[in-house]
């Protein structure tokens, strides 16, 4: 009882001020603030496969965009169609002797000799090497290694040898003829001489020997594509398969016996005059492009380079994808804040033209764009205009819900008792509250585009492809009713959208739960 | 009866924005420049019959022509490249029977699957088996259809030779849709579309389970002495199925318009196939009909699955405000 009236009665001049004389503050925080973008990434960085997911993407965005710049031996529009579908070739792994380009293979004794027979023929055309097994030795021999070997009997009831081969696919175009002038021929002859490499090979005599006149791989003498051979009594004897075969050849000779590497063609002066001759295709092309055949990815069902084509088609892809979802959040987030923000009468106006514009099935919208306006801008700009046509609508009605939600709080009203103006209050108070929901659901629109593009392209509803680029939608029905011979040509693009629609659902999600505030320190 | 009130305004809406989006199709498809046939003799009696039809008056003239055809006749036209001279519905109505049996099957395999593996996935929550699952989900879901079709053909015919590449046609099969070898060459289609679903009804299972196992009814649940299993089953469960359900009736809904890829790779006669030929014919007439035909379900499949949540979950009135 005491001390309180002691407490109640302390002289005035016993008090005096804290601090006199100083100005107080608030005391600094020790650590920056944390914001909601900040906070967001932190809670995103802890899901690790949304952190992977978006590694893989920017990898596979560096590949889309740096392929062009890396690949230096030809651009995207190189075509080459002798090497169409022809699956990948890598210098790097040449070198450290695995063996890329090669496919196993299932022959024909026939088939068998006349593939190996190239290699025969490019090696040793000057009779330096003859039979099929020193043949194997050559750089220029498609067949690497025969695995199997065994009797199959064939429908005619006949027993016949049957081999699956370790085939380089590069090698077995072999021979063929081109029609030139004499400078280019000069110049061949040139390069000959500077690399040392054979382009020009003797032609080959057009006689009841040869089964095709325009294929230039039968050098050798055949009755039906069988190897013959005639003996010193001018019998003919059908050859079979053994190791140490050797083929006669059939090359032209002329009056001395000298082999014939041109024949006159057609054309009149000097300079005009076309000459047939005959080619290594393999050499012909270092002769002609500056450098062997290699592609990382292959080839694609035209003779386009598949890594550069699918770099193309990606960089279509994301580029598709990425403009739709900017402009679908763009349009989708004003359209959303006038209906949210004003209601009433506005907002059932505005719901009616965004409930027939959503009824609209999307397949209909694109096939109508393409018809009526692909002729006029072109394909892509019609596709972009088909996804956001009907693709705003979600954005806009995710905006008008988090708007009616926050429009009535008390801080907004406060706001709006300060005096501040509807914009300011739209875009300053109520629509920083959506932009969590808006990015995630514009980084999960990525992937449905990405697959809608490359469904429509795959049917042929759009036609994107062009001698510059691509879509992946459309090498992927290119190789409709052929992959199963080239592997390659469904795997690569089929690998890389589903790679990218996995990566963007992982990031995509990653993303929600970033933004959710509801799940802020559950895993704490 | 604020319900009926409520369902009433709902389809009177829907018809309203089917008709709109009905008028800017005939528009956009009708003044499309047709193609005749290259037969002169073809060429000129279809060139009569789209006179007498009314297809050179003016397009509102042709408009009321169209609706009076199909309110009096329910005569949406005539195929006349795809099927000379068969009427449009008839041609949509006999490639629906594929398109539709093919999805069916793929629900009844992939719903009960889906089901299960995603209550089996909410039980397991945080043990081995539900990440297995879970990231299997994220790989089937996001994997485009098409691909499983590479892959069902790939290994079921090429590698396995089990299934035929393609579906076989009527007349291969016996003359029906429902007989055992018909079947078995559906089989490819259904597995090709069944991954993607599976994934998707599992994933939304397993979310929504996992939800209501964690409310606090399902602790006052086990402390009325219920097992975890009854108290899963009955509470947890039903709960959850709230959402379920309606996915799965969306889901029934989508079967009608199909996969139009998925169909276009095996072969299937069915609506999809239909469209994409009609497109590269230009038989305009079918064109607009399977125009139609997918809006028409979409719209619907909107309306059902929204009503949908009113007679599953008590807590919802159609119509509050």
């Amino acid at each position: 009882m005491s001390t309180q009236n002691n407490l109640e009665h302390i002289p005035q001049e016993k008090f005096a001020f804290v601090n006199d004389g100083e100005r107080l503050h608030d005391k600094k925080l020790d650590d920056k603030p944390i914001g909601y973008l900040k906070d967001a990434w932190l809670r995103f960085r802890k899901s690790h496969a949304a952190v992977v997911a978006a590694v893989i993407i920017i990898l596979i965005m560096l590949f889309a965009v740096l392929a062009p710049v890396l690949i230096r031996s030809h651009d995207s529009q190189f075509m080459v169609s002798t090497y169409a579908k022809k699956p990948p070739r890598v210098k790097l792994l040449q070198d450290l002797g695995i063996n890329t380009g090669c496919a196993s293979r299932d022959f024909s004794e026939k088939s068998l000799i006349k593939t190996m027979a190239l290699g025969v023929a490019a090696e040793g055309w000057d009779g330096s090497v003859t039979s099929l097994k020193d043949s194997m030795e050559s750089k220029y021999q498609p067949i690497l290694e025969i695995t199997d070997e065994r009797v199959t009997i064939g429908a005619d009831k006949k027993e016949s040898l049957s081999f699956t081969a370790q085939l380089e696919n590069y090698l077995e175009v072999g021979f063929m003829y081109r029609t030139i002038e004499q400078a280019e021929y000069a110049k061949i002859v040139a390069w000959e001489q500077e690399t040392g490499l054979h382009v020009l090979y003797p032609l080959i005599n057009d006689n009841e020997y040869n089964m095709d006149a325009t294929d230039a791989n039968y050098w050798y003498k055949s009755v039906k594509g069988t190897p013959v051979k005639t003996d010193s009594n001018g019998n003919v004897k059908k050859l079979a398969y053994s190791d140490d075969l050797v083929l006669e050849d059939n090359y032209k000779r002329d009056a001395e016996g000298n082999l014939v590497y041109y024949e006159y063609s057609s054309g009149g002066t000097v300079d005009t005059a076309q000459y047939k001759v005959r080619v290594l295709y393999y050499n012909y092309y270092q002769y002609l492009y500056g450098s062997e055949p290699y592609y990382l990815f292959g080839t694609d069902s035209q003779g386009y380079d598949m890594a550069l084509r699918l770099a193309g088609g990606i960089r279509l892809s994301l580029l598709l994808a990425i403009s739709v979802s900017i402009l679908n959040f763009i349009i989708g987030a004003l359209y959303g804040a006038i209906e949210g923000y004003y209601g009433g009468a506005i907002d059932i106006i505005l719901e009616r033209v965004s409930d027939i514009l959503s009824g609209v099935p999307f397949i209909v919208v694109a096939t109508l764009f393409q018809i009526h306006l692909a002729a006029k801008l072109g394909a892509v700009p019609c596709l972009l205009f088909a996804f956001v046509l009907t693709g705003w609508i979600g954005t806009a009605s995710r905006v008008r819900t988090q708007f009616y939600r926050f429009k009535n709080q008390e801080y907004v009203m406060a706001a709006r008792t300060l005096g501040a103006k509807d914009r300011r209050i739209i875009w300053k108070h109520i629509f920083p509250n959506t932009l969590g929901t808006l990015i995630t659901s514009s980084a999960l629109v990525i992937p449905l585009v990405i697959m809608d593009e490359s469904m429509l392209s795959y049917l042929g509803i759009v036609k994107l492809s062009t001698q510059k680029f691509t879509s992946l939608g459309t090498l992927l029905s290119d190789a409709q009713g052929i992959w199963t011979n080239y592997p390659h040509l469904m795997l690569f693009p089929a690998l890389i959208i589903s790679l990218l629609m996995i990566c963007f659902n992982l990031f995509g999600n990653g993303l929600r739960d970033a933004f959710n505030p509801a799940l802020r320190g559950v895993e704490e | 009866m604020r319900m009926a009130k409520y369902i009433l305004k709902r389809i009177i809406l829907m018809f309203f924005v089917f008709f709109v989006i009905t008028t800017i199709c005939f528009v956009l498809i009708r003044i499309l420049p047709r193609e005749l046939p290259a037969d002169k003799v073809m060429a000129a009696s279809i060139q009569a019959r789209w006179d007498a039809l009314g297809y050179n008056e003016p397009l509102l003239v042709q408009y009321g022509i169209y609706w009076k055809n199909i309110l009096t006749n329910w005569d949406f036209g005539t195929s006349w490249y795809i099927s000379y001279r068969t009427p449009a519905w008839d041609l949509l109505t006999t490639r629906l029977v594929p398109t539709v049996l093919i999805n069916l099957y793929s629900l009844a395999f992939s719903i009960p699957m889906g089901l299960l593996l995603g209550i089996y996935a909410a039980i397991k929550k945080n043990k081995w088996q539900d990440s297995v699952i879970s990231t299997l989900i994220i790989v089937f879901v996001s994997i485009p259809s098409y691909v499983y079709a590479f892959l069902v053909q790939y290994f079921f015919y090429f590698k396995w030779g089990l299934l035929p590449l393609q579906m076989f046609s009527l007349a291969d099969a016996g003359g029906s849709y429902f007989t055992g070898k018909m079947f078995w060459s559906m089989i490819a289609p259904i597995l090709s579309l069944s991954f993607s679903e599976i994934a998707s009804l599992c994933r939304f299972t397993r979310a929504e389970l996992t939800e209501t196992l964690t409310s606090d009814y399902m602790l006052l649940a086990r402390t009325k002495g219920l097992t975890k299993g009854q108290a899963t089953a009955r509470h947890a469960l039903k709960n959850a199925m709230v959402p379920i359900l309606p996915m799965i009736i969306s889901s029934f809904f989508a079967v009608l318009g199909g996969s139009m890829i998925i169909e276009q790779i095996f072969g299937v006669p069915g609506v999809g196939p239909l469209y994409l030929m009609s497109i590269r014919l230009f038989d305009y007439d079918i064109f607009m009909l399977d125009s139609i035909f997918y809006t028409f379900i979409g719209l619907a499949a909107g309306i059902v699955v929204d009503l949908s949540y009113g007679f599953i979950d008590p807590r919802i009135r159609m119509g509050e405000r």
